[in-house]
């Protein structure tokens, strides 16, 4: 099993916070690695510097291809997204007033925009644009069906319910044919139904697809079920790494997560900026 | 807060009193500087003159007019929603017909100047009227699909003006030659633009394109040895129709358009030549951005629009996606600015004043984000209306500010707000939609 992703050495400070601590981890093909971590642990920080939202002020995030290593902290978001890192937010961001099918179409724009001619063949209507264009249809098509929204596809996609705008994000995502997909707290919100419904997604996307998949995950029961490794922050530092049967027994979790009682303590702006964050919207 | 239409809702007298009376003090404070003092001058210098009794009319109106509309709002036991009302209930009936209205809407253009009530004076408006749907549209791709709030797009409408007058005066190149230099001239203005404001959004993004429309003005009063100053450029070639002239006594050698066609010569052609050349540009302006809308690049605008953050995790570029609509925008700007410097013959900074660009906002605003045939309705309305009632012209700016208070309001997305989808997978009355 080759490493798809490995992060070295990753730092990254908000003025007095260490929000990262020389963070250490790889992250594998056709596996589901669970980042987990008491809520201000740096769990997403992590993704905004592999996404390229932040700038780390250490560290080297490499994502291993075929045609050579690329090296994640120097390029801007959209390519990485472009090399094949995709992801969805903690507060989901759909494009609310577009329809379900058309986010999964914004999601295809770099292979469509060529496939236009960077708009001119696509001005008049050029058949190569247009059979680009139903391959992209019938793409997202697929990805409707897997997520059970095919009904709902000329819907705005605001004007869907919280667990299916959740979905659609993952589809979205998926659409942009990723390496390594990388969820923030995807089932945020759901009801067990839903969240059951996520871990079997999920697991097809590992094996179907084969890619990586880069979790971060509050609620345990879909941890523990579909991770094949499971990394542990607190305080921006990695407490532990391994299986999840390592994972669940280590002392150093136990005592963080047992002692996340002690986070209802923060400073006030601190504990209103995690509930902001953690607010599903 | 859902008011139960069988229950008349309990409407508590003494807190609208109480907000009305807020509202009259907040007029008050507002006023009595404003409108309670006036300089005069006098003999012995500068004199003040108070006008007590103006503020105290203000005051009451603002009070009574207060009273009353909280009243309303309270009886109605709610905001009117977005949404809600017969507009959106007529709006859902025509939705269908929409094509129908639209093409029978292209029908009338084309015949109106043949219909008998038409006059050259009428030929006159509707062409005014052409060029400000021209450049709804043009705005509309700016404004209304990339979201980005440009306050200073007469500056591209002067660049195209300038840019074909100086052509033509210089160089004497003919229109048709012009217009697509033009264009191109407003599209790199777009782009200089666009650079610097990458980052901004909202009301940043305003501010500063409001300044880069002043600047243009300002260069273009101020560079005198180019741009000829206050003074403007005049003796603009008019256009001619392929190459025949609409003049009465063509020069020695040239056929005029009456006598190729072999009839009388009348002022109207000309106008009426104009007028299908501001109709044809304009609906080349509408169907380019109707098509472009459902290519990639217009559909990555809307989604810029609706969140950056989300594009740029998706792997669209911002930077290019936002520049290209800044340039297309600004060269529909740019081709309508050279249609007015041939149709007028004589262009000055004048013509291209803030008023400009916020007349044309507020077309896009009013008429829906978006929508094109929104943008007809509000350019006939803020165009039009002035121009009928020559009274009203006077109140043009009160009536703009009146209309966009109401609108935001009463219907926050503009009167036709409703965004059809790009493509669909269902055919239109699939059931899952709702
Ligand atoms: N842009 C930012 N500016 C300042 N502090 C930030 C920023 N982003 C995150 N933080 C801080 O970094 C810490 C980790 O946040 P985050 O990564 O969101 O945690 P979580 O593990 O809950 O996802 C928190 O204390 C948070 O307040
Ligand atoms: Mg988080």
């Amino acid at each position: 099993m080759s490493a798809l992703l490995t992060v070295e050495h990753l730092s990254m400070r908000f003025g007095g916070l260490l929000a990262i601590d020389d963070l250490c981890f790889a992250a594998d093909e056709r596996r589901i690695t669970a980042i987990i971590g008491p809520n201000g642990a740096g769990k997403t920080t992590v993704f905004n510097c592999l996404t390229g939202f932040y700038r780390p002020d250490v560290g080297r995030l490499t994502l291993h291809r075929p045609q050579g290593p690329l090296y994640l902290e120097r390029l801007d978001g959209y390519r990485i997204a472009q090399a094949g890192v995709a992801r969805t937010f903690q507060n989901i961001r759909l494009f609310p007033a577009m329809s379900v099918l058309e986010n999964l179409i914004v999601a295809q724009h770099n292979v469509l925009m060529r496939a236009s001619g960077y708009s001119v063949a696509g001005l008049f209507g050029a058949a190569r644009f247009r059979r680009a264009e139903a391959e992209a249809i019938e793409f997202a098509r697929s990805w409707l069906e897997r997520v059970d929204l095919v009904e709902r596809a000329d819907s705005p996609a605001g004007s869907l319910p919280y667990g299916a705008q959740r979905r659609l994000e993952i589809a979205r995502a998926m659409c942009t044919r990723p390496r390594l997909l990388c969820l923030d707290e995807p089932a945020a919100g759901l009801n067990p139904r839903e969240s059951a419904e996520l871990t079997a997604l999920l697991r097809s996307v590992r094996d179907r697809e084969g890619i990586g998949v880069l979790l971060i995950e509050h609620d345990m029961s879909v941890v523990m079920g579909i991770s094949d490794h499971i990394i542990v922050l607190d305080y921006g530092k990695k407490i532990a790494d391994g299986t999840p049967e390592q994972v669940r027994h280590d002392p150093n979790v136990i005592r963080a997560y047992l002692g996340e009682a002690e986070h209802e303590a923060l400073p006030a702006e601190i504990a209103a900026d995690l509930r902001r964050d953690d607010r599903p919207t | 807060m859902v008011a139960n239409p069988n229950t008349a809702p309990r409407i508590d007298i003494a807190a609208l009193l109480k907000d009305a009376a807020l509202t009259a003090a907040v007029a008050f404070a507002l006023a009595l500087p404003l409108i309670g003092f006036r300089t005069v001058d006098d003999p012995a210098g500068l004199g003040i003159e108070t006008r007590f009794d103006w503020v105290a009319t203000g005051v009451g109106a603002v009070f009574l007019g207060r009273l009353l509309l909280s009243w309303l709002f309270a009886l109605r036991g709610q905001r009117p929603a977005v949404g809600s009302g017969w507009l959106a209930h007529a709006r859902a009936q025509l939705d269908p017909h929409m094509k129908w209205i639209a093409l029978a809407g292209m029908l009338f253009a084309f015949l109106l100047p043949f219909l008998p009530f038409s006059s050259r004076y009428t030929i006159d408006i509707a062409t005014t009227v052409l060029i400000y749907v021209m450049l709804g549209w043009g705005l509309n791709v700016v404004v209304g699909l990339a979201g980005l709030l440009d306050l200073g797009y007469v500056a591209f409408y002067a660049v195209g003006a300038y840019s074909y007058a100086l052509l033509a005066v210089t160089f004497n190149l003919s229109f048709w030659e012009c217009l697509p230099l033009a264009g191109l001239f407003a599209a790199f203005f777009g782009i200089l633009l666009g650079f610097p404001v990458l980052r901004l959004r909202g009301d940043y993004l305003a501010i500063v394109t409001l300044g880069f429309g002043e600047m243009i003005r300002i260069i273009l009063l101020n560079w005198v040895p180019v741009t000829r100053g206050p003074d403007g450029v005049s003796g603009i070639p008019r256009p001619s129709f392929f190459g025949l002239p609409f003049t009465a006594n063509p020069p020695e050698g040239v056929t005029a358009f009456h006598e190729f066609f072999g009839i009388a010569y009348a002022g109207s052609h000309r106008v009426t030549f104009l007028y299908f050349l501001i109709l044809l540009l304009a609906l080349i302006t509408n169907l380019f951005t109707l098509r472009i809308r459902r290519l990639p690049v217009g559909r990555a605008w809307e989604a810029l629009r609706e969140d950056e953050i989300a594009c740029r995790a998706l792997g669209i570029n911002p930077t290019n996606t936002k520049l290209t609509a800044f340039a297309i925008g600004a060269m529909f700007g740019g081709f309508a600015g050279a249609f007015f410097a041939t149709r007028q013959g004589f262009i000055s900074p004048e013509s291209f004043t803030f008023i400009e660009s916020a007349t044309i906002l507020a077309i896009v605003v009013l008429g829906g984000m978006g929508s094109q045939i929104g943008v007809v309705i509000a350019a006939v309305l803020l165009i039009l209306l002035p121009e009928l009632g020559r009274e009203l012209a006077e109140f043009r700016m009160l009536l703009f500010g009146a209309a966009m208070v109401l609108i935001m309001a009463w219907r926050p997305r503009g009167l036709l707000a409703h965004r059809e989808p790009s493509m669909r997978l269902h055919s239109r009355n699939h059931r899952g939609e709702s």
